[in-house]
């Protein structure tokens, strides 16, 4: 189970937002992670180790810089839910373990609202609503209960 | 089945193969270039714990983001790579000489493959009848270790494409307003397979402008059926060995959008999102402080000459600077050699080193506060090429052309 507050993202948000070209180069994804949606203020002042992130339409467009959910991973993002998620950043978050949540009701949900994720689903401890989640294909399922796609080729 | 199906189940176990089927699949060719191949090659050491990739001719490493090198950090990529691919004995290796899609389809693209790259834009091969999509680095660490990865059949959108194209207009004025009628996100998953005589009456050139900008919609792959214009460049080339695909009689498509091009105007994309697109007449005279001439999308020769057209014996507007940079040393060569680059440096360009230059924001070309920028790229998202207070205009090489003789947004059929 997952619980943490939501820091809520509009749509479209890209994946040059979430790590800028400048800082792809720097030696590791330690050294990047400190640079995570670096010009978006509520990130900056709002996030704190075990949040999750909320976006709307397809989060995650434009590059296929896998560095992207890295940072976020390294950050502590412990999900991602959002309205849909673009393809290549989708694969990459799903590779690296990241818990994602396609969820059509997710642009309803409040700026640092409580919430809880499990087996079951998507639920606010703030307001206590149920948020209808479309759930993912078991092998999907499966690479994130491993904790990525490298761990669980490991592990078979 | 399709051409995208046909060709998917050539490349996996399944005789049969249908649009959601999950499908491991053995690529022909993976490439990843500096923005991801640090990461890659810590996955395959690291973390897969592999020592040997599979077949080192299948792996192309390219050297184009931040070339030559523009900082400490940029030269230890560069030399993180170079220490693998003399490790893993690998046969291609380009340093500075053009952007990677450029250089896939000059020396390495045929018809029929079915292609992964560390790179978004890598759906432009689809200019050759090729299928090829963008993945991160985890999935281009596995195939080098394997030989294989997974991938779920698309869906596939058809966009027929008819009538004469008027002077002016081309290729990026068509992408650039299909992207802003299917949205971002509007093909996302989808094959988006261009036909048609409007199709046929382009070059090779043209044809990678429009396939390059599918990801902006969220695509997967794009497609374009080989004709005799791909013959002829694949002859050129002395890549004569590819197998083409065709539809099946029974191949069903998803749907059919139809484009008539006749009526086509030039296409600008407005900050910051590139299906933010309108007719021309909505910027004209908005104020740009740099042009840049060049990316995957419009490098080409026929992009830096369409432009050399315009400017020929003008100088541009006082107080704007032009950025031209070629996508490959072949085109730079080639615009040697017939006074192009000539004229583009007389008119006050200045050209940049083969590579991705302007469109990336790793090198050249970096906007300040508050600046605007044209540029023949694909991408306008906030802060891309600099400044977070800065603007991305999105246009075609005429429109860039025109408008850095003004020092604003301009029509270029008003010159032409």
């Amino acid at each position: 189970m997952i619980i943490g507050k939501a820091i809520t993202f509009g749509a479209n948000i890209d994946t040059d937002q979430i790590i800028g070209a400048h800082h792809l180069t720097r030696p590791n994804i330690e050294a990047m992670a400190p640079y995570a949606f670096e010009h978006y203020p509520p990130f900056k002042r709002d996030f704190t180790r075990g949040d999750i992130i909320v976006g709307a339409d397809n989060f995650g467009c434009g590059s296929s810089r896998e560095q992207a959910p890295a940072v976020l991973k390294e950050r502590g993002v412990a999900a991602i839910v959002a309205q849909s998620f673009a393809r290549i950043f989708f694969r990459n978050a799903i590779n690296l373990g990241i818990p994602l949540i396609e969820c059509p009701e997710a642009g309803e949900i409040k700026p640092l609202e409580q919430l809880e994720i499990d087996h079951d689903g998507l639920r606010s401890l703030t307001t206590g609503r149920k948020f209808m989640i479309v759930p993912l294909p078991p092998f999907i399922r499966a690479y994130i209960d491993s904790g990525g796609v490298v761990a669980h080729l490991r592990s078979r | 089945m399709n051409v995208i199906e046909k060709i998917l189940a050539a490349h996996c176990c399944h005789d049969h193969v249908h649009p959601g089927m999950i499908v491991d699949i053995a690529p022909d060719l993976t490439m990843v270039n500096d923005a991801t191949a640090c990461l890659a090659i810590d996955i395959f050491k690291n973390q897969l714990q592999a020592e040997k990739v599979d077949d080192p001719a299948k792996v192309i490493m390219i050297m184009d983001h931040y070339t030559p090198s523009c900082s400490i950090d940029a030269a230890d990529t560069h030399n993180t790579m170079r220490a693998f691919a003399r490790e893993q004995q690998l046969q291609y290796v380009y340093d500075g000489i053009g952007v990677c899609h450029q250089l896939m389809m000059e020396r390495h693209v045929r018809p029929g493959q079915l292609i992964i790259g560390a790179d978004s834009h890598t759906c432009t091969y689809g200019a050759l009848g090729a299928l090829a999509t963008g993945m991160g680095s985890t999935d281009v660490a596995v195939a080098w270790k394997s030989g294989r990865s997974w991938m779920k059949v698309p869906e596939s959108i058809r966009i027929n494409v008819t009538g004469a194209w008027p002077i002016g207009i081309d290729a990026k004025d068509l992408i650039l307003k299909i992207v802003g009628d299917l949205t971002t996100g509007g093909a996302t998953y989808k094959a988006l397979v261009f036909s048609g005589p409007g199709i046929r009456a382009l070059g090779v050139s043209q044809r990678m402008t429009l396939c390059n900008m599918v990801i902006e919609a969220g695509a997967k792959f794009s497609y374009i059926q080989p004709d005799e214009k791909t013959a002829a460049f694949m002859k050129e080339l002395k890549r004569l060995d590819y197998s083409v695909f065709t539809d099946d009689a029974d191949a069903t498509y998803g749907k059919t959008l139809e484009y008539d091009v006749s009526s086509l105007e030039p296409q600008i994309a407005f900050p910051h999102s590139v299906d933010n697109v309108k007719a021309i007449g909505a910027a004209e005279g908005i104020a740009i402080d740099e042009f840049f001439l060049g990316a995957c999308t419009n490098g080409r020769y026929e992009d830096l000459e369409v432009a050399a057209a315009i400017l020929q014996g003008k100088r541009i507007a006082a107080g704007s600077r032009l950025l031209v940079t070629p996508a490959s040393n072949a085109v730079y060569l080639r615009a040697v050699a017939s006074g192009v680059i000539t004229t583009l440096v007389e008119s006050g360009a200045m050209i940049g080193t083969p590579g991705c230059s302007a469109c990336f924001g790793g090198t050249a070309g970096i906007l300040g506060k508050n600046e605007r920028l044209l540029t023949t790229a694909n991408r306008n998202f906030r802060g891309r090429v600099g400044s977070p207070d800065s603007e991305i205009y999105l246009a075609g090489p005429a429109v860039l052309a025109a408008s850095a003789l003004n020092g604003c947004i301009t029509d270029p059929r008003r010159i032409l």
